[in-house]
């Protein structure tokens, strides 16, 4: 690990700046993406600016809504009250994602900013576009088991790592930032990019910018996140989905749908969601709605798998929500 | 920099480098070989220790980021319950990440008694009473065993889970 200075952010605005006024600053919260990353070499800050401790740990109720700082741990998000009535989807996904010792540590605005498990964007011995921009992406011809099967690339095709990122996209989150020109609120779907020719930028915020919350609004009770993974805990996922829907009389009043695990964001599935709205409650509509949002998908050799499995992920959720079988 | 903390009781003043871990600082500085260094990048949990009373991984954590903290190792948990009942229960075979198992323990003990949900809880709105095999399993799963004394490690924590819903909060 080469050397860095450190300092502990005093206020959100000090942050803002001391990262904003330096090209080589990165925000500090947590650490558990970002000092792994130090130690295999893929981040080589000058300066670490902490802001763990910055008065952002609250989860408070908004006129219509939540509000969940950035730095509220997840294992806190997971067990709060608000969140395991309101939006069970975000607990169920919080829940899905590393350990207790992990979600002890890792924070709202970090788990956001984490980056891909793509193992040649954390092996430096080889080429990598996210990390040398140019270089080449290993995946494509190599171990690419793991990787995304939409809106990927020639440049790129790494998953986001993300299970929390998923649900709060499929509850119209929205992350609050400020910058040095002041605030502003991008929604959580369009938050993270997908690689295109820049694979170097996963999101879209600008240097300094920090997250300070996150706002999900209204409530989200019949909701659902479903995660295959290789093993049953302690692993990211193939293919994830969170699924939040409304049923009226047998009828698919609202469905808001986010598939992990395969694109370089959470992916908002419109396709399914527009296949679903006014449907009747059934078997074949579900499968219609995956195969809709599905048709798009340009999978690898090594893992043309996770469309079938992203398919019958994504229709066991709907079926489990509108009351049928698990 | 300078830092403080209380280690198992005891106070340290130590000076450290901002790109020192929790773990190295334990282990290379204060001599606390009872945390374990296994993968040193998050993904075994052999050196889990509780800071400030939460169960986290110290091999990620910068000791500059825990100025102040209170951290109980697992040398500092000799007495419990929880340790005690790895020994009976044969627990362990080479014992190497035993201290992390038995710091996880204690962690995850803890959250549960909080009513904390698990990804195995069915309904994760109601809060949790009392510990099915299932759920030590998914709460325990940060912390691997190469040995496999899984079954023993389990019915360890079990016995600890179920003799402090008899009596209340205090038997771990």
């Amino acid at each position: 690990m080469n050397p860095f200075d450190y300092e502990q952010a005093t206020d959100v605005a000090h942050a803002v700046g001391a990262v904003t006024r330096n090209p080589g600053a990165v925000f500090l919260a947590g650490g558990t993406n970002l000092v792994d990353h130090l130690k295999l070499g893929v981040s080589d800050p000058e300066l670490l600016v902490d802001v763990s401790r910055l008065p952002l740990d609250e989860v408070r109720e908004l006129p219509d809504g939540v509000r969940v700082g950035a730095a509220v741990r997840n294992s806190d998000l997971a067990a709060h009250p608000l969140i395991r009535r309101r939006f069970p989807v975000l607990a169920q996904a919080l829940l899905a994602g590393a350990s207790g010792q992990l979600r002890n540590l890792a924070t709202t605005g970090g788990n956001l900013m984490q980056r891909t498990r793509c193992p040649y964007f954390q092996d430096v011995t080889t080429p990598c576009n996210k990390r040398r921009p140019g270089a080449g992406c290993s995946a494509i011809g190599g171990h690419h088991r793991d990787a995304a099967i939409l809106g990927t690339s020639q440049h790129c095709v790494a998953t986001h790592p993300s299970d929390m990122a998923v649900a709060m996209a499929a509850l119209d989150g929205v992350v609050r930032v400020q910058g040095d020109g002041g605030e502003r609120g991008i929604p959580v779907a369009e938050f993270h990019r997908l690689p295109g020719d820049e694979p170097q930028r996963d999101t879209v915020l600008r240097h300094g910018e920090l997250i300070t919350a996150v706002d999900l609004p209204g409530t989200a009770s019949r909701s659902v996140y479903r995660k295959v993974r290789e093993r049953a805990s302690y692993a990211f996922a193939l293919v994830s989905v969170a699924a939040v829907v409304e049923v009226e009389d047998g009828v698919v009043r609202e469905a808001r749908i986010a598939l992990g695990g395969v694109a370089h964001k959470p992916w908002r599935a419109t396709q399914a969601e527009d296949a679903l709205r006014g449907a009747v409650v059934g078997e074949q509509v579900f499968r219609d709605a995956a195969e809709a949002e599905l048709a798009a998908a340009a999978p690898l050799a090594g893992n043309a798998f996770k469309v079938p499995m992203a398919r019958n992920t994504l229709v066991a959720a709907l079926r489990q929500l509108t009351g049928g079988q698990r | 920099m300078e830092i403080t903390w209380t280690v198992d009781g005891e106070l340290f003043v130590l000076a450290v480098e901002p790109r020192v871990t929790v773990l190295d600082a334990l282990r290379e500085y204060l001599g606390v070989n009872s945390v374990k260094k296994g993968c040193d990048h998050g993904q075994c949990g052999a050196c889990t220790a509780l800071v400030d009373g939460r169960r986290v991984l110290t091999c990620l954590s910068l000791a500059v980021q825990c100025d102040g903290a209170e951290i109980t190792t697992a040398a500092g948990l000799g007495e419990r319950p929880v340790a005690r009942a790895f020994v009976e229960h044969d627990g362990f075979q080479c014992g190497y990440c035993t201290p992390g198992q038995v710091c996880s323990a204690v962690g995850m003990l803890d959250e549960a008694a909080r009513g904390w949900p698990s990804h195995v809880t069915e309904d994760v709105a109601a809060d949790v009473d009392g510990l099915s095999d299932d759920e030590i399993r998914e709460r325990m799963s940060g912390n691997l065993c190469r040995c496999g004394a899984y079954v023993n490690i389990v019915a360890a924590i079990r016995e600890v889970a179920e003799r402090a819903s008899r009596a209340g909060e205090g038997a771990r």
